[in-house]
């Protein structure tokens, strides 16, 4: 039991740390996939805008669900969102706590892969060359061409080698323009996200502080009630199937004592212990019929099997259990004050 | 316990080196934000200036905060600060003490970031580009004003094509490239000044007073963290005797309902781990009445009755 103990005092303790860790793993998988990706603006007027702002909100998204999707407590949310009420009261101060850690974590991602984005600055370029001023930035002596043709003109902007209105607009003057809008809007967003941040978590204190401290003991408890519960089958099924399978074996040596109508001789004092480990069961042949009926015939799932008939109807599976008629103390203990 | 122990007199000496650790990694991450950035100049007249101060201080606002966000202590000492005063009275000096420790950790990063900004240059270059007086320099000094404007905007791009091969436009860059470095390395040795004298004549005000405050500091951040482990433990202990009680009340009812119980003298070696469940469909209800009716948090009644105190209080 201590080393259960230790194990879940380690989880326990460093369950925030664990979040906290695939929390920054992703988000250096958010920036790794930024620079792996080959972006590839298609330079033409109607496709720039879709495939600029596709990349710039498409993959954080994507990001943002595998955010939730990574995180072990979704789980633990569903199932105590949608259990049945039963004896124990349900909180949902508790669920909306642990669904705002568990946004909170996974809005890192896409947050990151949103502002290197805009620091880097190929999307807004693919996405609004377009949309340049070229009265004010454009050369004076330019030609005069129709609004179709400038369009497709300035969506060739990103592409630099197959650029050809420098008679326009100098290439390195949009692409300067835009590049800083975009690194302008960036660092808006990186300061907005941070202040955002700053505010949720300087404010908590200042309101509901106790509310908070109940939400947070009840989730952890949740957490580790169900690893306990989990922890408790799993020792269960260990003995269970220990106790199984010694029945089986006896029951199998009781077979073929009867079969061979001798008694099992006793062998000499010092491999009497080896001898009972045997269960009965010492040559080949035999443990090929063991083999093949733990194979074909398994034992039920039943220690001690009934000597009546039940009668009563309690061990049909569909019905929902019903209280027995001793009493019971009936203290619900699980509140909210908020 | 020992291990505790062991954990704990960690976190009590270390506390202060776990936060300092946090502060040189913000610096160092400042370092690298910078030099990855791509600093990109747009090179006409009215966005150069918001361009290079924006870049020059925006950042450390957003290092900063960043530093406040990720330093433990800030929260402490705002829950210090908004706590109902309860038994417990509320020291200012303490807190007074927190904040400015809390303050000088997160102006460590973004005082990087400015240095290594002026120390570099590229962005006063940028912003200033167009205030420099064109009378001092050979090239601009015979253009009209607006063109003058529009040269000197070009300074900060190399490769634009006015100004590629000019020799003024390398003067200017020289120049307020000088004047860049020079700022930061006064603000750089003013800073280390200050700090020195801080550090140095703090031991002849109210050394008394600075142990007292620094000591309850410590001690509010340690209580904080060890109130943490105790919830931890409690709800560990609580989950299991819930647990526990669980499979006991299971098998009061398989008892009430059965007919087939083991007898106590037949049970086979190994059962005690069984909890009297010893077949399928008992395992089955367990099952299925965890789910549909958990059991209530309520181990005894005392028991509940100091949980209620505890929480309310």
């Amino acid at each position: 039991m201590d080393k259960f103990r230790m194990i879940f005092q380690f989880f326990q303790s460093n369950q925030e740390s664990f979040m906290n860790g695939i929390c920054g793993i992703m988000a250096l998988a958010s920036t790794q996939m930024y620079s792996a990706f080959d972006f590839n603006c298609p330079c033409l007027p109607h496709y720039n805008l879709a495939y600029g702002l596709g990349i710039l909100l498409v993959p954080p998204f994507i990001l943002f669900l595998l955010g939730f999707v990574l995180n072990n407590n979704i789980s633990m949310l569903a199932e105590e969102w949608r259990r049945p009420q039963g004896q124990r009261g349900k909180d949902p101060a508790v669920l909306r706590y642990m669904f705002c850690s568990m946004a909170q974590r996974a809005m890192i991602a896409p947050a990151v892969w949103v502002s290197v984005t805009l620091l880097d600055g190929k999307c807004i370029t693919c996405a609004f060359c377009t949309s340049v001023p070229v009265e004010s930035l454009g050369n004076a002596s330019h030609p005069r061409l129709s609004q179709g043709e400038i369009q497709r003109v300035l969506a060739q902007i990103p592409c630099k080698e197959i650029y050809n209105g420098q008679q326009l607009i100098a290439n390195e003057v949009a692409v300067r323009y835009l590049r800083c809008i975009s690194q302008a809007l960036g660092w808006s967003f990186v300061l907005l996200m941070t202040t955002l941040a700053f505010l949720v978590r300087s404010l908590r204190p200042c309101f509901s502080q106790a509310a908070f401290l109940k939400s947070r003991y009840w989730s952890h408890y949740i957490d580790i009630e169900r690893k306990l519960f989990d922890e408790t089958c799993a020792e269960h099924a260990r003995s269970f199937a220990k106790v199984c399978i010694q029945q089986f074996f006896e029951g199998m040596s009781t077979d073929l004592v009867a079969a061979r109508c001798h008694l099992p001789r006793k062998g000499p004092a010092d491999a009497g212990e080896a001898a009972e480990k045997l269960l009965g069961i010492t040559d080949q042949g035999t443990m090929n019929m063991a083999l093949k009926s733990w194979h074909r015939c398994k034992p039920p799932l039943h220690l001690h099997p009934p000597a009546l008939p039940t009668g009563n109807g309690w061990a049909g599976e569909g019905q929902p259990p019903t209280y027995p008629s001793t009493p019971r103390r009936e203290t619900a203990a699980y509140y909210s004050w908020v | 316990m020992d291990r505790f122990r062991m954990i704990f007199q960690y976190f009590q000496s270390n506390s202060e080196s776990v936060m300092n650790g946090i502060c040189g990694l913000l610096a160092l991450a400042s370092v690298k934000m910078y030099t990855s950035f791509d600093f990109s100049c747009p090179c006409l007249p009215q966005y150069n200036m918001a361009y290079g101060l924006g870049i020059m201080f925006i950042p450390p606002i957003i290092l900063f905060l960043c530093g406040l966000i990720l330093n433990r202590q800030s929260l402490v000492m705002l829950e210090e600060w908004r706590r109902p005063q309860g038994r417990r009275k509320k020291d200012l000096a303490v807190i007074r003490y927190m904040c400015s420790s809390i303050m000088q950790r997160a102006m460590v990063a973004p005082v990087v970031w400015i240095i290594v900004t002026l120390l570099d240059g590229k962005c006063l270059i940028c912003a200033f580009s167009g205030s420099v007086d064109p009378e001092k320099f050979v090239g601009f000094a015979n253009a009209s004003t607006v063109q003058v404007q529009q040269l000197l905007a070009k300074v900060p791009c190399k490769d634009e094509e006015l100004v590629r091969n000019s020799t003024s436009r390398k003067a200017v860059s020289r120049y307020l490239r000088c004047c860049s470095q020079a700022l930061g390395w006064s603000i750089l040795l003013i800073l280390i000044i200050a700090v020195f004298l801080a550090r140095w004549l703090r031991p002849c005000f109210n050394q008394a007073t600075l142990l007292q405050a620094r000591h309850w500091s410590n001690y509010i951040d340690m209580e904080q963290k060890i109130f943490e482990e105790a919830c931890c433990e409690h709800s560990r202990l609580f989950a299991h005797k819930c647990i526990l009680h669980f499979f006991e009340s299971m098998r009061q009812e398989i008892k009430l309902h059965s007919f087939s119980l083991p007898r106590e003298g037949e049970r086979a070696e190994g059962e005690e781990d069984l909890r009297g469940i010893t077949d399928k469909d008992q395992l089955n209800k367990l099952l299925k009445t965890w789910y549909y009716e958990k059991p209530p948090l309520d181990v005894n009644h005392t028991h509940t009755e100091k949980l209620f105190n505890w929480l309310l209080s």
